[in-house]
């Protein structure tokens, strides 16, 4: 039975904790002789509640919250600092942009920060919601998917006769710049595959935190994958990987 | 020093009553570009410009000012993403379901094969979602996910009450038929909206 049209608008104003006082009596006992309106509110609320379920809403992620605690301008200053005049702010600003990157090209600093953040990008994005923007088993989705979203082409080679199957892919922010995330399945466990253009590297691989990490290029693509599967197992997967992409 | 105070207390005023807003304005913006790239860059694009004219903030609520910045700014980046290819949907111009499907055109849902491996509640919730059209995505995201009151509703967005009651009542209404079981949705399928 459909509820009344011209109670519509003051039912959800009912849910939302809109009306005074007189509207609610109103409403209420109009509600409680229509069926038609009673089922509507019913709906609802049933519509609030999985609105409202944890994880709908999006939490704005780490690299933006230290994007912005980074702004120069927003930087917390003491009251008794002297401050600079306007026209020094941009150079200043300059200035830490320039020192910031001094850091990030220094090797070991640079290596520490990216391994950090591959591990931190791998647990966030098993919460839920987090793991594939592209949600699919069919490497012909997800490559094309990529196409546009970021200016280089990671190669999605299908490995779920290896005991990989492709499970997706997502655009992540290691250390600042946009990496296509490639995720696979183990089991029941993730493998998320990092890729971003880099200068040609050596291979590298470490445990951290309990994740094994490895690390390769190829064709001027560095290719970072964490998993918690045992090294061994990461290991055979770098070299399936290695093996159908070509 | 007295005349460098307010500056210093504006920073600091702006941490304490804006940055807190911070998920809600990537919320907005992840709802409204439905890209999560996009959304960062806009976010902070929106802070920036929240901090400059921080100064005339005279309003009731500052995160209905914050949101207002946000969703101008979804308007530029998108305006600027895809010239030609953004559509604005009058609410009154067409129905129900052409609007669903102009809206559905730039970002496809999953086929079958991708819907029966969809894992969870959550994706799918939020996928309903990011399938009704903007107006009344932007008002089921501002009052159901931000819960902002109408009043603060009409701050961020320039609508009337009326206006956003209506299209809150239609988002829903959107929203019962795509989550909702059949038998619970198809009392509202039947009702016309006008």
């Amino acid at each position: 039975m459909p509820a009344c049209i011209d109670q519509e608008l003051l039912l959800g104003a009912l849910i939302d904790g809109e009306l005074d006082a007189a509207n609610i009596a109103m409403v209420e006992a109009h509600v409680a002789c229509c069926e038609g309106c009673r089922e509507e509110l019913e709906r609802l609320h049933a519509i609030r509640n999985l609105l409202s379920a944890d994880g709908v809403r999006h939490a704005a992620p780490d690299t933006l919250v230290n994007r912005i605690a980074a702004l120069p301008e927003l930087a917390p200053k003491a009251a008794n600092e002297n401050r600079l005049p306007a026209w020094l702010a941009p150079a200043l600003g300059g200035a830490v942009a320039a020192s910031l990157a001094m850091v990030t090209l220094l090797p070991v600093g640079a290596s520490s920060v990216v391994d950090q953040e591959l591990v931190s990008s791998h647990v966030r994005s098993l919460q839920p919601g987090h793991l594939t923007d592209v949600q699919t088993t069919n490497q012909h989705i997800v490559k094309p998917w990529f196409n546009g979203r970021i200016d280089f082409s990671p190669p999605v080679p299908e490995l779920a006769d290896q005991g990989f199957p492709l499970a997706g892919g997502r655009l992540d922010s290691i250390n600042g710049k946009t990496v296509a995330a490639i995720v696979y399945h183990r089991r029941l466990h993730t493998v998320n595959l990092y890729v971003w253009p880099a200068e040609a590297a050596s291979k590298r691989d470490f445990v951290r935190d309990g994740f094994a990490v490895r690390e390769w290029t190829r064709n001027g693509l560095r290719f970072a994958a964490v998993s918690d599967i045992p090294p061994v197992e990461l290991e055979q997967f770098e070299t399936q990987f290695v093996r159908r992409a070509g | 020093m007295n005349r460098t105070a307010p500056v210093t207390r504006g920073a600091l005023d702006f941490r304490r009553l804006i940055l807190p807003h911070l998920d809600g304005a990537y919320n907005l913006a992840r709802y409204l570009t439905r890209d999560p790239v996009l959304s960062e860059d806009v976010v902070q694009d929106a802070v920036l410009r929240a901090f400059r004219a921080f100064g005339q903030f005279r309003g009731a609520s500052p995160r209905a000012w914050l949101f207002s910045i946000v969703r101008n700014c979804c308007r530029t980046a998108q305006a600027r993403g895809s010239a030609g290819l953004s559509l604005v949907i009058s609410e009154s111009s067409i129905g129900e379901e052409n609007a669903k499907d102009l809206s559905r055109q730039p970002d496809p849902r999953p086929n079958p094969e991708e819907e029966a491996s969809r894992q969870s509640d959550i994706a799918w919730v939020r996928c309903a979602i990011e399938a009704i059209p903007e107006p009344f995505r932007e008002a089921v995201v501002l009052r159901d996910l931000e819960d902002l009151s109408y009043a603060e509703i009409a701050e961020a967005t320039g609508a009337p009450i009326g206006t956003i009651m209506s299209r809150l009542s239609r988002g829903r209404a959107m929203l019962a038929k795509e989550l909702l079981p059949p038998a619970a949705a198809a009392a509202g399928q039947s009702r016309s909206v006008k």
